[in-house]
């Protein structure tokens, strides 16, 4: 029962050492072993989450070592429901992508799925933990793991992928240098020690330097507009299982990173009031969300429409954590939550399109409302929660967003997210208008013709559908998210 | 004039892991060939390493092993003579993360040679235009 937090992470990573040996004995067990270590996560991270419920912040010791010199995991109000999010996204994904791994990977697929299972320890280790070098060292665990994944794909993944990793690379540098110099400013890496230690330090420059450091390594990590060159190219040339996985939850598990650094690490008191910083991220949020919505309508594929839509959402993100009132943020936390199941239900739906067709450009997906009626059916979801439809999960979280823009006077970020809500009306109907069109009907011959519904595998499309489902959940649950877990979360 | 000098010579292992990493990073953006970039990459991770291992020297301090000899057991350790060995174990991480990463790119670096022929990133790009 209190052992919750270390199953989190050790279910996985053990996991991921059994699924390499099981690779060598019996190749059908890989698969149900990768399924029991993230699904025990899941479970975990549902205790967890309980527990925060009951009794609110707690602590679970590594080996029994109190912090500050030992490592401890800390779960409180703002990362138990990510934790929940990330485990159950990485378990759906999994389960929907395994035709695509077995298809393409053939017989290293044990190898990819071994990948996929070390990725999601480093982003729920990083989601989990309490200690800033910790974090930096799960980053990589993710990173490195996101940078073999994305190199097995199309001709021109391994362009892509070395391309991610050396910005990746330049961002954890940067974190970690960061980090040295808090560390060298106060002697001590535990996140809640630093809290304690830092306020004395506020007018340093070192520690503004060590802010600065840390925030450009999260943003590169996490694709803020200028900084999210690698993103495109890394999840549009990669394979489907890998950026289903990938594209819900990495970014997003960067901003909670950058969530916790401004919240934890330091304090609003310090983001807000000590540096004046929340103009310049507003704006830099508002060119984000702008330039993404316009790349993503300059797109004729839906995958690369897709890859850009994730960096206006980042835009979303980061704009709603520097508003600096209590509505932006419920907004920014909520619709990290949000994003994530609604990035997962996009990409799952465009890799249920592709397993059909050749490519997933706009022209090829004629008539696929009545070849893939399922399929479109989630995607539909998953458009309209983008877009910000009031029973889907999108609405709420945009809604607090916009509340938030207009109480810090911020009326251009207003502006950039009703323009980019208006893109994305755009971008899906134009989408729906290929899909509906029928390109060989023949109108002269009459009557109707007989369709075949030609869908993917089950596997996929239940997945796709818990995906879709879990929209409509959060959206009608979110009052209650809200209160139980991101309201404590900003006391 | 002198201030300068001084601020760099007391401060001379802060800008020797500024340089190391302004050569890495340039290295990084500026070189057209993918392997020089790669070793860039791995520059700039050395700078940070070296950055780390420079915050934990002190002058006049000795390596951080206490020594239990006979006649010296109950002594009361003194924290100033020894060097702090907290940052030199947390580099031991981050050389292993630095090996690690350098590995990927190097693998990734064999199978573009093996598809595109060339390591020059604008060769590449130009194939790529050519043959989409």
């Amino acid at each position: 029962m209190n052992q919750y937090p270390a199953f989190l992470i050790i279910a996985p990573l053990l996991a991921a050492c059994l699924i390499a040996a099981a690779a060598w004995l019996r190749r059908s067990l890989c698969f149900p072993i990768a399924v029991l270590g993230l699904g025990t996560s899941f479970l975990s991270s549902l205790g967890v989450a309980a527990r925060v419920l009951a009794e609110g912040h707690f602590q679970y010791r590594m080996g029994g070592w109190a912090p500050p010199l030992g490592i401890a995991l800390e779960v409180d109000y703002l990362n138990a429901p990510v934790l929940v999010a990330v485990s159950g996204a990485a378990l759906v994904s999994l389960i929907a992508t395994r035709q695509i791994v077995e298809r393409e990977q053939g017989p290293k697929a044990p190898a990819f799925y071994t990948l996929m299972v070390l990725a999601v320890t480093g982003m729920l280790g990083m989601t989990a933990t309490g200690d800033a070098f910790n974090l930096y060292v799960l980053l990589e665990i993710s990173s490195i793991t996101g940078y073999a994944l994305t190199a097995s794909g199309d001709r021109l993944a391994p362009l892509a992928s070395l391309r991610y990793l050396l910005l990746g690379t330049i961002g954890a540098s940067f974190y970690l240098l960061g980090v040295g110099l808090l560390y060298m400013m106060t002697g001590t890496l535990n996140m809640a020690d630093l809290s304690g230690l830092l306020p004395a330090l506020y007018g340093s420059d070192a520690v503004f330097a060590a802010f600065l450091l840390i925030l450009c390594g999260i943003w590169l990590k996490a694709a803020l507009f200028p900084l999210h060159a690698w993103l495109p190219g890394a999840y549009s040339h990669a394979s489907h299982a890998s950026a289903c996985l990938l594209a819900p939850l990495m970014t997003k598990v960067m901003i909670y990173v950058m969530l916790r650094i401004m919240f934890t690490v330091f304090t609003p008191a310090y983001v807000f009031e000590q540096i004046s910083l929340e103009g310049f991220v507003v704006t830099l949020a508002v060119v984000a969300v702008v330039a993404g919505s316009l790349m993503a309508l300059a797109q004729r594929n839906l995958r690369r429409m897709a890859v850009y839509i994730v960096v206006a959402e980042v835009g979303y993100m980061v704009g709603g954590a520097w508003l600096g009132n209590q509505t932006a943020w419920t907004g920014a936390i909520l619709h990290l939550l949000n994003d994530v199941l609604m990035t997962l239900c996009l990409f799952l739906a465009i890799a249920a399109l592709a397993g059909r067709m050749e490519t997933t450009d706009f022209k090829d997906l004629e008539g696929l409302f009545s070849t893939m009626p399922f399929s479109m059916g989630a995607l539909v979801l998953g458009a309209m929660s983008i877009i910000g439809v009031p029973p889907a999960c999108g609405f709420f979280s945009k809604w607090f967003l916009l509340k938030g823009a207009i109480e810090a006077g911020r009326y251009d970020f207003l502006a950039a997210l009703l323009f980019s809500s208006l893109i994305n009306v755009v971008l899906f109907f134009r989408l729906f208008e290929y899909a509906l069109y029928s390109g060989d009907d023949h109108h002269g011959h009459g009557g109707h013709k007989y369709i075949e519904i030609h869908e993917a595998p089950l596997s996929l499309v239940a997945s796709l559908w818990a995906a879709a489902a879990g929209i409509l959940a959060v959206g009608f649950y979110s009052g209650s998210i809200v209160n139980n877990f991101i309201k404590p979360a900003l006391m | 004039m002198e201030s300068i000098t001084g601020l760099i010579l007391a401060k001379y292992n802060y800008w020797m892991y500024i340089s190391l990493m302004m050569i890495g990073l340039y290295a990084m953006i500026a070189k057209n060939n993918l392997v020089k970039k790669i070793i860039g990459m791995n520059i700039l991770q050395t700078a940070i390493i070296l950055f780390y291992i420079s915050i934990g020297a002190k002058k006049g301090a000795t390596i951080p092993i206490i020594m239990h000899s006979e006649g010296h057991g109950h002594e009361a350790v003194h924290a100033v003579q020894y060097m702090n060995p907290l940052p030199h174990v947390l580099m031991l991480t981050a050389i292993v993360v630095s090996v690690a990463t350098l590995g990927v790119a190097l693998a990734l670096a064999i199978r573009l040679y093996a598809r595109f022929g060339t390591l020059e990133e604008d060769e590449i790009n130009d194939q790529i235009r050519e043959a989409p």
